[in-house]
């Protein structure tokens, strides 16, 4: 057990106890709530890479290593109930990603937060979501797992809804949180029946673990009621919980409306971290997951019915979201459109590739999503809170530095061939896709996502960047309702000005993120896959032939088209002839009024819930209001004036009948004990004559009751 | 009459001086010697009956006695020194004074 792993603990803890101590600080104090987020998380970040070195030395030891430690936490029955964590190549590799990234969006966060008055309460919120977030990463217990878990998803809705008083981020921090429940209540209800099944939580515990082979088998052979393994159903139900929390298909509407918050948040929580975790989770109960059932003695072994539902609702959510965002005119609103797709294509890679093919596109998605946020936040800080697209442009030459960064986060999720990560991660999952021998429909979503995700990139930056500025022009009144002012409180939004570069607090984070899109794609190229091995417990090689191997080469070739393809068409209608006013309507817009109408509108996802689950939902709480004040109310109602007529009733005997009973014999009783006392006038003389007199008589009446 | 008849007449007579004592004296020690009397007209009975008994020879009546008689000097003497303690505090011994137990 190395020192490290012991200590590990000490990772989220660090920003819990800066947000702690930020919490109860009487005074907002800015500088020290600051400065005790970033330095707890620069900690928290050095201890990271600490873990990741200590990993990195052992790698290429017999098998994936894997450290356990913990605590008895509390005792029920006759068993202890344990808090562990486990250093592996997994954790090691999130740990680095969450705090590294947490550590520069902090960072950003100073510029960008700086004019508003709650800036300590953001820092402290900001540092209980990382602390919760590593102990998810580090979490080698569902239970603790399960407690950060909901951790993180407290302060998403603490975080959504910091300008609170803004009505539409008060909703959507409610709609988050009502929604992640959903997907959590699926978790929660695997969590238990897994603990039925195995009595343990524990993920690995030398064998005793529920993801290690003794579990697993007994799982796996076990049959629910429908011919279900019981494995596959542990497995959905805790699927559903990553479906909440990573906003995939059915439950991804919390998502977009998400970005109500705080554009860092946004960043940090809603793209790069929090969202990653429920592909975290699938990753990190994958044995569960990929265990192949024996119903009938038969060992079903090419794919699990829990991968399956991974990679069909992965693919379709890919397709779906991607569709949207590209009518979408909120410059945040596409990128959380675009993260919901990107979601979709780890839960893709994790169906068809396993840990490694969606792991890496969550690393590298992390970094270049964080970017595109982080620079997002810089263009409406420099646009003065403006997040209409339609009223940008231009800003190609007034923000240079945002420009660059912001290009290359584009070029990487876009996934433009060879330099940029993205092009590698993507690649990956569509390769395991394309291989996957159950259905070759997820390969062609994810193609179509793809070109998508190209095509909507090239737009947002078209509309953005080039052109000219088309903002300052919002002084019609009838206009400025519909946009939501990012920053309310902030002295600046009053302000109409040109737009302008943001300060090197905010640029710097940028800048080095822009380095990590780049540079993270070369570590699991196919021709090197070091992150593949990485978490596999196996070496790395470099072999440049693996590169030119047929399926490789045409795959790589073919989805290059594609990706070159969505920027041509993106750029030809929109790149080519750039808008010229704000109001003037979008080319697809009118090419294709219809199909646009139904994208804008997200399918009218929120209005079918809203006309199905939530109206079922009003017309049920109508009906138990109803029940309430009628039926109910009425029995209460009833019962209280029999209860009261009783009461009478009793009050009335009691007065009347037991009391003037009572009263009589005391008074008796009184005036008799009165009498009485006066024989006792303490001269004890006097009592032995009585006595002697006593005894005269009675030794007189028995000798006349025996002679009679 | 029998001689067992004669002890018990003697022992009665003894009894009712005592009695009588304990009731009219108005002075404690007095009273106290009253109470002595009654004791010992017990002791002659219990003597009477074991000696004219149907079991003279198991000499039960004469150890109970010699209790009693134990008894009674513990007895007075605890009553002597309630009476020295009553005449300190309250610097009289007439019962008719000392009446604290009048309910």
């Amino acid at each position: 057990m190395t020192c490290i792993t012991q200590n590990l603990w000490l990772v989220p803890v660090l920003p819990l106890a800066a947000s702690a101590v930020i919490a109860v600080n009487k005074q907002p104090q800015r500088k020290l709530a600051a400065t005790l987020a970033i330095g707890s998380m620069v900690f928290a970040f050095l201890l990271s890479l600490g873990a990741f070195s200590v990993v990195l030395l052992h790698h290429g030891e017999e098998g994936v290593f894997r450290e356990v430690a913990g605590f008895n936490w509390l005792q029920f029955g006759g068993q202890w109930l344990r808090l562990d964590w486990a250093l592996d190549p997994l954790t090691a590799v999130m740990l680095v990603m969450v705090s590294l990234v947490s550590l520069l969006i902090f960072i950003f966060s100073v510029g960008y937060m700086a004019h508003d008055e709650n800036f300590t309460r953001f820092f402290c919120f900001l540092s209980l979501f990382a602390g919760a977030m590593l102990g998810v990463v580090i979490a080698n217990n569902l239970v603790l797992f399960f407690i950060c878990w909901e951790i993180v998803g407290l302060t998403s809705y603490l975080l959504i809804g910091f300008w609170y008083h803004k009505p539409s981020a008060a909703a959507a921090a409610k709609k988050a949180f009502i929604t992640t429940r959903i997907g959590d209540l699926g978790l929660l209800l695997g969590m238990v029946w897994l603990y039925a099944e195995t009595g343990t939580l524990n993920f690995y515990a030398h064998g005793n673990g529920c993801l290690e082979h003794t579990a697993l088998t007994t799982m796996a052979a076990h049959l629910t009621a429908a011919g279900m393994a019981v494995s596959t159903a542990i497995g959905l139900l805790i699927f559903l919980g990553a479906v909440g929390k990573s906003g995939q298909l059915p439950l991804h509407v919390w998502l977009p409306d998400a970005m109500e918050g705080p554009t860092p948040v946004s960043a940090l929580i809603h793209a790069a971290t929090m969202v990653a975790a429920g592909v975290f989770l699938v990753a990190r109960v994958f044995p569960l997951m990929a265990q192949a059932p024996v119903i009938e003695g038969v060992v079903y072994l090419h794919s699990t019915t829990v991968l399956d539902v991974v990679t069909w609702i992965g693919a379709l959510t890919a397709v779906f979201a991607a569709s949207i965002a590209v009518a979408q005119n909120d410059i945040k609103r596409i990128l959380a459109y675009s993260t919901v797709s990107q979601l979709g294509y780890m839960m893709l890679g994790l169906g068809v590739g396993g840990v490694a093919v969606g792991m890496f596109h969550l690393i590298t998605h992390a970094f270049f999503k964080a970017l595109l946020f982080l620079g997002s936040g810089s263009v409406i800080h420099g646009c003065h809170e403006e997040q209409d697209v339609r009223r940008m442009g231009g800003l190609r030459k007034v923000m240079p530095v945002t420009f660059a960064t912001y290009a290359i986060g584009m070029l990487a999720l876009a996934g433009f061939p060879l330099f940029f990560s993205g092009f590698w991660s993507k690649d990956e999952i569509l390769h395991a896709a394309h291989g996957w021998p159950v259905s070759p429909g997820p390969f062609y979503l994810g193609c179509a996502g793809a070109l998508l995700t190209a095509f909507y990139m090239t737009r947002q930056v078209a509309l953005v960047f080039f052109g000219q500025y088309r903002g300052g022009v919002r002084q019609n009144a009838a206009d400025a309702h519909s946009h939501k002012k990012d920053q309310p409180l902030s002295t600046e939004s009053s302000q109409a000005g040109p737009p302008h570069e943001s300060p090197a607090v905010m640029t710097g984070p940028l800048v080095v993120l822009a380095i990590f899109a780049v540079l993270l794609g070369f570590v699991g190229t196919p021709a090197w896959p070091w992150f593949d091995a990485f978490l596999n417990g196996e070496r790395a090689e470099l072999n440049f032939s693996r590169l030119t191997e047929s399926g490789t080469l045409g795959l790589m070739l073919s989805s290059a088209v594609i990706v070159f393809a969505g920027l041509g068409l993106g750029w030809w209608l929109y790149g080519r002839r750039l808008r010229k006013t704000a109001e003037e309507p979008d080319v697809l817009q009118v090419a294709q009024p219809g199909a646009f109408r139904w994208l804008a509108n997200k399918y009218f996802v929120d209005e079918i819930y809203a006309a199905s689950v939530i109206r079922f939902n009003a017309g049920a709480a109508r009906i138990c209001d109803f029940l309430d004040h009628w039926i109910w109310g009425g029995v209460v109602l009833l019962i209280t004036w029999v209860t009261m007529g009783l009461a009478r009733l009793y009050r009335f005997m009691d007065e009347f009948m037991v009391d003037a009973g009572f009263d009589t014999g005391c008074e008796t009783l009184r005036e008799g004990g009165g009498e009485i006392s006066a024989w006792h006038n303490g001269r004890v003389q006097n009592y032995l004559r009585v006595i002697g007199v006593a005894l005269v008589v009675l030794v007189l009446f028995l000798t006349w009751w025996r002679k009679s | 009459m029998t001689p067992l008849q004669g002890c018990l007449l003697v022992s009665a007579l003894l009894f009712a001086i005592g009695l009588a004592g304990a009731v009219t004296r108005r002075n404690a020690i007095l009273a106290l010697v009253g109470i002595e009397l009654m004791l010992n007209a017990a002791n002659l009975n219990f003597i009477a009956f074991w000696r004219f008994g149907p079991h003279p020879e198991a000499l039960t009546g004469l150890m109970v006695v010699i209790f009693s008689i134990a008894i009674a000097a513990a007895e007075a003497a605890v009553g002597l020194a309630l009476v020295i303690a009553i005449y300190r505090h309250r610097k009289t011994i007439n019962l008719d004074e000392i009446k604290d137990l009048r309910g």
